[in-house]
């Protein structure tokens, strides 16, 4: 294909470049916005339907990690917005440092989610075999908080009096919580390979005033990503802490 | 160039209202509200995910072909899950997913047959 410089021969100009891959990345995230709604919609009729299991699942992850993840996320995105700034404003170095503190961030959220994670496997809250609700209560891990313990045993025995499949519904809720959670982790880690490409850009001083879609491309993608972890968080972490 | 660079005190200004939102959100999952508690998490996520389309994704100064990709998809969603919800609220026992019905699909086949020569 023909190209002069950054621009390619069927555009007029940079800026009728840049606008059409920004349509182009919009309509791409039409379809994501498509993809991740059904599995909102599945959550929605499975929790409307199971919303003792869904509660008592919800209730055993962690707030503050969510909460703490949320605030992660949210600052990611400012610095994302911030390297589009720096390209459009030509302050080459910023670019580069805004951009890796992106992808550490983005780092910093993944591995709070794999901790996350490994509490799920260590309670036998994976779907699966050994799945049991009434595990955890009854096996305390050190350094688990007793008050939080006695609670959730609670919940647990009068779960299991009111509904004796809680184990099977409890495993619908876990499903969709590695589901959702698992999809839009790989959605982060795409982010975190398409944000090293872009460092790699940055250092080459690629991105300029004049040109710098690819940063705003990717600030799109990030950004989606971000406001499905904005969804995420309420739904899945908070459904039924008013008890 | 004509394109409109939003300056890094939107974008602070922005991040500081996601954050209120955040605390907001978490606080209100803690009061009993009723059937609202998800009413208010839903509409507190609306908030935050329109602030981050308007100005984090310049949703607000692009043309108005992109806003109007926006608003489509948007509204594919909206049709997507009040079509779906609307067919499954509607529906008499058979098609919804009971505590019922459900259990018969974690059992095993040694005992749906026993459980079918039951009937």
């Amino acid at each position: 294909m023909h190209r002069t410089g950054e621009l390619y021969g069927q555009f007029q100009t940079l800026e009728q470049q840049k606008e059409t891959a920004t349509l182009g990345m919009w309509i791409f995230l039409v379809t994501e916005v498509l993809f991740f709604g059904g599995l909102f919609l599945t959550y929605t009729i499975n929790r409307s339907t199971f919303s003792t299991a869904f509660g008592i699942g919800s209730n055993t992850l962690d707030i503050t990690l969510g909460a703490g993840n949320t605030v992660v996320l949210i600052m990611s995105s400012l610095t994302m917005a911030m390297a589009v700034w720096s390209a459009q404003v030509g302050k080459k170095k910023l670019v580069s440092i805004f951009l890796m503190a992106t992808l550490g961030l983005g780092t910093v959220f993944l591995g709070v989610k794999a901790v996350e994670y490994k509490q799920k496997f260590d309670h036998h809250l994976v779907p699966g075999r050994s799945f049991d609700m009434k595990y955890h209560p009854t096996h305390p891990l050190p350094g688990d908080d007793p008050k939080e313990l006695a609670l959730e045993k609670k919940e647990v025995a009068e779960a299991f009096a009111h509904d004796p499949d809680i184990n099977a519904h409890g495993q619908l809720y876990f499903s969709l919580y590695f589901g959702m959670t698992g999809l839009h982790a790989l959605h982060m880690i795409v982010g975190a390979g398409l944000l090293l490409w872009l460092i790699k850009g940055s250092f080459a001083g690629r991105f300029t005033p004049q040109y710098n879609t690819p940063v705003e491309i990717v600030g799109l993608y990030w950004h989606f990503v971000d406001i499905v972890w904005i969804f995420l968080f309420p739904l899945l972490y908070l459904i039924d802490r008013h008890r | 160039m004509s394109e409109h660079i939003v300056s890094p005190k939107i974008y602070v200004a922005i991040f500081l209202a996601l954050l209120v939102c955040t605390t907001l959100t978490v606080w209100a999952a803690f009061q009993n509200f009723g059937k609202f508690n998800i009413v208010i998490a839903l509409a507190i996520a609306t908030v935050k995910a329109a602030l981050v389309v308007l100005y984090f994704m310049h949703a607000r100064y692009s043309p108005k072909r992109t806003q109007l990709v926006i608003v489509c998809s948007v509204f594919w969603l909206a049709i997507m899950l009040a079509l779906t919800l609307t067919d499954y609220d509607t529906r008499a026992h058979e098609g919804r997913l009971t505590p019922a019905n459900t259990c018969v699909t974690v059992l095993d086949s040694r005992t749906i047959l026993a459980l079918r020569r039951a009937h």
